[in-house]
């Protein structure tokens, strides 16, 4: 079979969205009018350089050389041993420069606003993740930027701020709400709405208005792509379970896409259950939420009776989002994927578990994908295969995981 | 005969333009609100926007954003709103009420039901921000069904092949949002307002209200010289606000002050001759 891209036919999983940007019942393009013809004016110009081999080789480029990759599929060998079931191999999106994922999505979108003729970047960030992967194409691209991040988030991410800030973004912090990734997503979209003219919003993950989901999750398939390639190369067949963290969602989508056309593997997301997924200190959007609209399409959102959409909680500031990306919402219906949770302790545990038994430190997005597979993997057998996304690397959240093992840094 | 069209049908007999003020459902509660949504009509309202609190009003700006919060602090749900709007009716059966809100509480109130519900307390139509012509058939048949207009925005992004797309299904008036940003921020220029119109009134035949930024006497009569209605949010607003004690609670100054203001706001409206 081949390892590489295979175009969807009909009865494919991968054929969506459908022609209003929607999957199943999610999705959509729910905004203001305003920013309607922006919308179609960004999915023509999408469709664009989908047609055009040139912007492939542009890309290409820029990966290989900027970004490293591919990146490695590594056999977790001492973790597997310890854990004493299925064969554990990690995807190392860790290694990419600005250390995590988020650079994928952002070198295929920046190169999309330049073509466009937009000058001006504003984006949302959580963890600081994508902001700085942001931050970081506008430095080589020489972009204005402005980077909308949660005044707690700005709080309890510094190194990340003061990255943002030495690439030459400028940070501003939203004190809206909890101050968190939602209110920084809001915040993202009035600037936009104000600056039409100018200025491109570069979406972070696998939600938002139509196109956004369909294209973050094109330009993240590289992941799940290069996977596929790796793990024949390696195991001769592909694996049984892949298990991603999801927040918005973009690293599970990358990953699960080049997959979801093949039934034998068993696609996982981890959702942050917070405290506990029955605490009402959770981030699991999809196992504790419903359906509703929430920052330009339909999904499953953490909200109240009266639809107001409630706060999420998380340790790791990166999943600390009341929402999912819609093809997660759809995924889930229809039984392609399986969302689960892992809490706030259980990501604490892996994330010293990956550290201790493979020499990686993991981002605390990603550990909760760790941790669920440190779960399943000893009841599973030693002939089989699990896949975990390593979507960041763990620098970042030291100070945080010091604090909560009482050490003083 | 809808109870908007039937208002702008007598205002334009009469020559006059008309002015839509605001409020905020249960900003900062639920009986200073309802208090304000009276006293309007005899200010000089000609028809009213009731907005609905929405905890992430991602299109409006810091006024009304803070408005919205004070709103759900206050007590507000869809229900709790419904419930103001059929207290208004009990004494003015005339005066047009037209909800504004976010896609998200309709659904999970029921999109038919609401409608129902929205019709049998009074109100007569509804603008949902983030809810674009291309999502509409979420509540195109439940409106209808019941009678309720739907009020479609349009902004200067709008390209004219698009007006259609917009204007289909679109009854009542059209609200025209007159700058690219959010509410309560920048305010169009008279040359952009005189070019603007002309460029809507050949795509469509339904009364025009303009929003956003009009703060002033003056600019809500400069809207209403072009257009046929003034919208003004976050001016009222603002006044409101500067009116509450420290804990955020309304004091005796609240309602007059608002009313007052608004009375200064429909005067120089209703002197504008058309």
């Amino acid at each position: 079979m081949s390892a590489t891209q295979t175009p969807a036919g009909t009865n494919s999983l991968r054929s969506g969205p459908d022609n209003r940007g929607r999957f199943g019942i999610f999705g959509g393009r729910f905004v203001a009018e305003t920013l309607m013809p922006l919308l179609a004016e960004l999915e023509t110009a999408y469709r664009a350089t989908q047609a055009d081999p040139a912007f492939r080789r542009e890309l290409d480029y820029y990966l290989k050389d900027y970004v490293g990759r591919p990146s490695p599929l590594w056999f977790a060998r001492r973790m597997t041993e310890e854990l004493g079931g299925a064969r554990i191999y990690m995807k190392r999106e860790e290694l990419n420069h600005t250390g995590s994922h988020k650079l994928n999505n952002v070198m295929g979108q920046i190169l999309l606003a330049r073509r466009m003729g937009r000058t001006r970047i504003v984006a949302e960030t959580g963890a600081g993740q994508h902001g700085v992967a942001t931050a970081t194409v506008c430095a080589l691209f020489g972009m204005k930027c402005a980077i909308y991040m949660g005044a707690t988030d700005v709080e309890r991410q510094k190194p990340n701020v003061f990255r943002m800030k030495l690439l030459g973004a400028e940070v501003v912090p939203v004190t809206a709400g909890a101050g968190t990734l939602k209110d920084a997503m809001n915040e993202a979209m009035r600037d936009w709405v104000t600056n039409v003219h100018d200025t491109y919003f570069l979406v972070g993950t696998v939600a938002g208005p139509h196109p956004y989901p369909e294209m973050v999750r094109d330009f993240q398939s590289v992941i799940g792509e290069e996977t596929k390639q790796q793990i024949m190369e390696a195991e001769g067949r592909l694996p049984d379970a892949i298990v991603a963290a999801i927040g918005g969602g973009s690293n599970a989508m990358g990953i699960f896409h080049p997959f979801l056309d093949d039934p034998e593997v068993k696609l996982i997301g981890v959702e942050a259950a917070g405290c506990g997924l029955d605490s009402g200190l959770t981030a699991a959007s999809i196992e504790r939420g419903r359906p509703g609209v929430l920052h330009g399409n339909r999904t499953y959102l953490m909200q109240d009776e009266d639809g107001q959409i409630t706060e999420a909680h998380s340790i790791s500031a990166g999943l600390d989002y009341p929402g999912v990306g819609p093809e997660h919402s759809w995924l889930n219906d229809i039984g392609r994927a399986e969302y689960v949770g892992a809490t706030d302790q259980d990501a604490l545990d892996a994330f010293q578990l990956c550290t201790r038994t493979e020499g990686i430190i993991p981002a605390l997005e990603s550990a909760h994908a760790i941790a669920y597979a440190a779960k399943i993997a000893p009841d599973m057998a030693k002939d089989k295969i699990l896949v975990v996304n390593i979507s960041g690397r763990g620098d970042k959240d030291i100070f945080t995981v010091a604090e909560r093992l009482g050490v003083k840094l | 005969m809808s109870r908007i069209a039937r208002r702008f049908a007598s205002l334009r007999q009469h020559g006059r333009g008309a002015l839509i003020p605001y409020v905020e459902a249960c900003d900062p509660d639920y009986d200073t609100s309802l208090a304000i949504l009276r006293g309007m009509p005899g200010a000089g309202a000609d028809l009213i926007e009731v907005g609905v609190p929405f905890s992430d009003p991602s299109a409006d700006g810091p006024t009304i954003q803070k408005a919205a919060l004070r709103g759900l602090k206050g007590g507000s749900s869809m229900k709790r709103v419904l419930e103001m709007v059929r207290a208004f009716r009990e004494g003015d059966d005339e005066t047009p009420i037209i909800l504004m809100g976010y896609t998200n509480p309709i659904e999970a109130y029921g999109p038919e039901r609401f409608c129902v519900d929205a019709r049998k307390a009074g109100v007569d139509g509804l603008i949902v921000v983030d809810l674009p012509p291309e999502e509409s058939d979420l509540l195109a048949g439940p409106a209808a069904a019941a009678g309720l207009d739907i009020i479609r925005l349009v902004a200067p992004t709008t390209p004219d092949e698009r007006l259609p797309v917009v204007f289909s299904g679109a009854s009542g008036f059209v609200y025209y949002v007159s700058i690219t940003g959010v509410t309560g921020t920048r305010t169009a220029s008279t040359d952009e307002l005189a070019q603007a119109l002309p460029r809507l009134r050949k795509a469509t035949d339904l009364p025009i209200a303009i929003g956003f930024g009009i703060r002033t006497p003056e600019l809500a009569a400069n809207a209403v010289r072009v257009a046929d209605a003034a919208v003004v949010a976050s001016a009222l607003l603002n006044t409101l606000e500067t009116t509450l004690d420290e804990e955020g609670k309304a004091t005796s100054r609240t309602v007059p002050a608002v009313l007052e203001q608004l009375r200064g706001l429909a005067d120089a409206v209703h002197a504008v001759k058309k």
